[in-house]
């Protein structure tokens, strides 16, 4: 198996389809939370073998949508100071701040580098000891544990002129800020990748508090068809529950190691998410340990608040309100190549994905 | 963001694996997980293995999935 090429039968995608519709009697309404199953389920147009009584929802899953304006500002004003190098992963280079963008200052001559693994700029920080190295942490569990423990190597190497500046953030605050906020769904395709890292025993109030189905869901598209079996399985039933369809990777304790350096570098704060305001205990701030390698705390920077585009309504398509096409600068004033939202930059937003496979 | 690859494990040295992905090659950090080898098959993202693929689970779900599918993929 190469696990890529046996979960993209097409006989086995539509053989599902028809289990689904042959048991799918009530109307429900299932939220994808990650950029990921977004982007799988426009790519392979599953929406197309799903019965009328079942619809999609696109939820709060991209990292770089939910983090906003500011934290690019933030980026930008630290790498305008003298003798720093800025790395960052390439999700985040075209991002609209208030006034620019990392690409912008980046052609205008500041040295701003894109890495695939945050333990290239361990590298960098090493090879320029009178530079400080600033990595822009971003991403959500999944990701998160990667600078943990590059934070941890550059503790064990001393590498001194190593610094984050984290916007990470955690998935299960925002799964239930959304479903207090009246957002109408019966259950979660869950984020698979995120709960390889955290187990599943995050969702496990979601069934019993909120009448919510959860399925932990890989990312090819018979791992989601399979999985809107799994929850219609469940809902028509009226059984709400946990389960886990993506079970060659996700184990129920998730990645103990992992989680153990995760909590060893970051402890919870609140955190502000664009388009749902501050929620309790859902981003991930530097301990104070390891606080000489937290940019924030060695070398504050004072960011204006930034406001949000004119007209653009990210916001509302994040908390699954509205779709992609019904924002009035879709298409039009904001694509791909000239974004004006934050959904419209990260090809897993879910304006970029509509865009990309609208009819 | 999110997004893990399943990539082959190609050699382990200490901390660090070989791996490939379709015909390309990649390092991959090993600081996340233990007991990896080589025939293994790992999820890479950003450069690290965050969790290993297991077959025995991987090739169950294909056979339950065939049957409510009725697909017989030796056809």
């Amino acid at each position: 198996m190469k696990y890529i090429d046996e979960y993209r039968k097409k006989d086995l995608i539509l053989g599902i389809a028809d289990e689904i519709r042959k048991i799918s009697k009530k109307e429900i309404s299932l939220m994808e939370v990650c950029g990921g199953h977004t982007m799988a389920i426009h790519r392979f147009g599953l929406h197309s073998f799903l019965p009328p009584t079942v619809s999609l929802l696109s939820g709060p899953g991209c990292p770089v949508c939910v983090s906003g304006q500011q934290f690019i500002d933030t980026a930008i004003a630290y790498c305008r100071q003298v003798g720093v190098i800025l790395t960052t992963y390439g999700d985040l280079i075209r991002v609209p701040g208030s006034k620019s963008s990392l690409e912008k200052e980046r052609a205008a001559g500041l040295d701003i580098r894109i890495v695939y693994s945050v333990l290239e700029s361990l590298e960098i920080a090493r090879k320029n000891p009178a530079s400080k190295v600033i990595f822009l942490g971003i991403g959500f569990e999944t990701t998160a544990p990667l600078t943990a423990a590059a934070i941890a190597e550059a503790a064990k190497l001393k590498l001194a002129n190593f610094h984050v500046l984290s916007a990470h953030k955690v998935m299960p605050p925002v799964m239930k800020a959304l479903v207090k906020d009246g957002v109408k769904i019966n259950g979660f395709i869950a984020p698979g990748h995120v709960t390889a890292i955290t187990g599943i025993g995050i969702y496990k109030d979601l069934p019993k508090a909120f009448g919510l189905g959860v399925v932990v869901s890989g990312f090819e598209p018979v791992d989601m068809m399979q999985s809107i079996l799994m929850l219609v399985r469940q809902l028509e039933a009226g059984k709400p529950r946990v389960e886990i369809q993506y079970q060659r990777v996700v184990q129920q304790e998730g990645n103990v190691k992992a989680l153990k350096l995760l909590d060893t570098v970051f402890e919870l704060k609140d955190d502000y998410w664009r388009g749902l305001g501050m929620i309790p205990l859902s981003g991930l701030k530097i301990r104070s340990r390891f606080s000489e390698f937290d940019i924030e705390k060695i070398l504050p920077v004072d960011v204006p608040l930034s406001t949000e585009p004119k007209g653009c309504i990210c916001g509302m398509i994040l908390r699954g309100l509205k779709k992609p096409t019904d924002c009035k600068l879709f298409a039009k004033r904001c694509t791909p190549s000239d974004p004006v939202g934050a959904c419209m930059v990260s090809g897993e937003g879910s304006c970029a994905t509509y865009f990309k496979y609208r009819e | 963001m999110c997004l893990a690859i399943p990539a082959k494990v190609l050699s382990v040295d200490g901390p660090a694996a070989r791996v490939l992905i379709g015909d390309t090659e990649y390092n991959a950090s090993l600081l996340l997980i233990d007991d990896v080898k080589a025939g293994d098959y790992i999820m890479l993202h950003a450069g690290f293995a965050i969790q290993k693929v297991d077959e025995e689970e991987a090739i169950e779900t294909m056979r339950l999935l065939n049957e409510v599918a009725g697909y017989d993929p030796e056809s």
